[in-house]
């Protein structure tokens, strides 16, 4: 992405005509829950009192909010764990999400695991593991098994630029390809696997190329223009639920803070991340809808200031909780 | 009642499954008009069709992850290695993916994943391998491994049904060897009971797979010298009948465990365990095990005979424990 900060453009976003100013509100109020979700664990984590590691998605939000915006409440979302956004538009309650990431009492996973790895049958979504990858295959057979039973549905899942270098994403795609399966790939492209930047990732000059070798469609976008990810998203599910197979959409963002909280990332140039962070997705959002009328400013910090309040009320409810009871851990190894 | 060969027993119990619950499909590599590369499916193509008899690319962590998903969204997989040696592609998705779904999520994972394993016909390190064991070692997951034609059917028809993810191990040196009448229809193993194949007084054997018939073998040899010898199948390693075995070595006194895997942190080293630690007063002999030299399954028939176990190693090793 060397070449894209030597033009420093900063690209306008490009409004489709598949969203009402109304879902736009929805987009920006999803966009602020994830922002604000990882700002509050990060403090919460500097002062000590998180539980677990922070995966923050900050620069990723615009990918995971337009993109499970589109879906239907029938369709299925696997969400990696950059990907809170997804979650908020699904309808999982905050609370839901705290207890997960805390590993409280109450929590769907029984404490057992922590951080976004939940599912929530009810909500057709289904998290990551840590084995970043493994996943795609599962979606696949997810979205076969939809076919399979002649159920009109479209699997979503997403994938970092690092995960997609596994084994698993080209078995996963591949035969997701050969079925025709009704199966959508996102690459959240952030330039860095951990430490390692994308130059000693992969040599192709775009992710999306690999879908000629497929036989599917590909193409990439700007993944901090919530509109443009909402738009190529839509195509790509009309495509799937349509019978047409799948297809991979690459969208470039920037992970803005470290691979988890304890890594400050020095690795990362500090130009590169000045530049994105004019590229905000939140940030040129709120501007986009200000600019066009949709909303004033005060109303999104009105919106802001209650989203966090909120954030921060439930994360401390949630904090004083405790650890399910060490019984649990002898349960459900079975059914 | 039909005679069948333990293939025909598998084939007869995925058929079975397939008419009874239309939930039930196939996937794997070659498996549809090709029949497999053993012919389990032969011919399932023409009755259930493409959309329940997948064939898939050579991609056992697309085959093994696509069963986890299609079962997440409600359909009951069973997924075919060509050889259980090549379950190795698909490990992350059974150890990391499978074995963790019921324990994180607390949703069921009604796979089955199946296939031949076994040595003895000189195909080399890569389609000889017993790779049971790896399993065996992860909580979540289910391991059978049958040896005889009825039992390979009700066990994987308690395999189809079960709601946790199983591996179902079949000796491909068993396909076509034994013949057995197998119930027509409905006919269920409840996994997690081993059968006492062989009653006796003086030793027990403790076997599964290809190794209980070298046992019976052992036996009826060791019956000629006056040695009454019990042989008990376990039939699944997870979950393990371990009563039968504690009660039948507190009634022989003496014990060896044999498997055709190799020894070392083998399945007979957990059986010794909970021998040594509930029958240990019970013992006139120290128990020991017959299996693989530790080493790949080798090629050329005279290393490959030497490297598993054998009937004449057994036998001294149970002549050894009768005389201890």
């Amino acid at each position: 992405m060397a070449d894209v900060v030597a033009t420093a453009e900063i690209p306008e976003i490009v409004p489709t005509r598949l969203l009402n100013d109304q879902q736009r509100v929805a987009l920006l109020r999803w966009m602020l829950h994830a922002r604000i979700f990882d700002e509050v664990t990060i403090r919460l984590y500097r002062q000590g009192k998180m539980f677990g590691s922070v995966f923050a998605q900050i620069g990723h939000e615009a990918i995971s909010v337009g993109s499970a915006a589109v879906l239907q409440p029938e369709d299925a979302i696997f969400p990696m764990h950059r990907d809170l956004g997804a979650h908020f538009v699904r309808g999982v309650p905050l609370r839901t999400i705290a207890l997960n990431h805390l590993a409280r009492q109450g929590s769907m996973m029984r404490g057992t695991d922590g951080t976004g790895h939940y599912a929530d049958p009810q909500r057709k979504l289904y998290g990551n593991i840590s084995h970043l990858g493994a996943m795609i295959p599962v979606a696949v057979g997810y979205a076969l098994a939809a076919q399979l039973k002649g159920e009109p549905i479209v699997v979503l899942n997403y994938i970092g630029e690092g995960g997609a270098q596994t084994g698993e994403f080209h078995e996963g795609l591949n035969f997701a390809a050969v079925r025709k399966a009704p199966f959508v790939l996102i690459i959240e492209n952030n330039q860095y696997a951990y430490s390692t930047p994308t130059t000693e990732e992969y040599a192709c000059k775009k992710l999306s190329d690999r879908a000629i070798g497929y036989g599917i469609p590909g193409e990439t976008i700007d993944g901090t223009d919530v509109e443009r990810v909402y738009e190529a998203t839509f195509y790509a599910v009309e495509r799937a639920r349509n019978g047409e197979g799948p297809s991979l959409i690459e969208a470039i963002c920037m992970r803005m803070r470290g691979h988890a909280e304890h890594d400050n990332a020095s690795y990362v140039p500090r130009e590169l991340l000045e530049y994105w962070k004019k590229r905000d997705p939140l940030l040129r959002y709120q501007r986009f809808l200000i600019d066009n009328g949709i909303l004033s400013e005060a109303e999104i910090q009105q919106m802001r200031r209650e989203i966090e309040a909120e954030t921060v009320r439930v994360l401390d409810e949630v904090l004083q909780l405790p650890f399910p009871p060490a019984e649990e851990a002898f349960k459900n190894v079975f059914l | 009642m039909p005679t069948m060969t333990l293939l025909q027993a598998i084939s007869d119990a995925l058929r079975y499954e397939m008419r009874r619950d239309e939930r039930v499909f196939l996937l794997g590599e070659d498996i549809a008009e090709f029949g497999g590369a053993f012919k389990v499916t032969k011919g399932f193509v023409e009755e259930f069709g493409k959309q329940r008899v997948i064939n898939t690319p050579i991609s056992e962590a697309a085959i093994i992850g696509g069963a986890i998903g299609a079962a997440l969204n409600g359909l009951i997989p069973v997924a075919e290695m060509q050889f259980m040696d090549f379950i190795t592609n698909g490990f992350n998705q059974l150890v990391n993916v499978a074995a963790t779904t019921a324990y994180r999520w607390g949703l069921p994972v009604p796979i089955v994943v199946r296939g031949p394993v076994g040595g003895g016909m000189s195909a080399g390190p890569f389609h000889s391998r017993s790779a049971e064991a790896w399993f065996a070692h992860t909580p979540g997951l289910k391991v059978v491994f049958p040896a005889f034609p009825a039992d390979a059917k009700g066990l994987l028809i308690a395999a189809i049904r079960d709601p946790n993810p199983v591996l179902f191990f079949e000796h491909k040196g068993l396909y076509r060897k034994i013949r057995e009448d197998v119930p027509e229809g409905e006919h269920v193993v409840p996994l997690g009971t081993a059968r006492i194949v062989r009653p006796g007084a003086d030793l027990s054997i403790i076997a599964y797979g290809r190794m209980v018939h070298t046992a019976l073998e052992v036996a009826a040899r060791l019956e000629s010298e006056g040695a009454s010898v019990e042989v008990v199948d376990i039939r699944t390693l997870v979950p393990l009948d371990e009563a039968t075995v504690i009660d039948s070595v507190k009634r022989t006194n003496r014990v060896v465990i044999t498997h055709e895997a190799t020894l070392t942190a083998g399945f007979g080293a957990e059986i010794a365990a909970r021998i040594a630690d509930k029958a240990f007063e019970y013992l006139d002999a120290p128990i020991r095990r017959v299996a693989a030299f530790d080493a790949p399954v080798p090629m050329a028939p005279p290393l490959e005979q030497a490297m598993l176990p054998s009937a004449e190693k057994l036998l001294d090793t149970c002549r050894q424990v009768l005389e201890y």
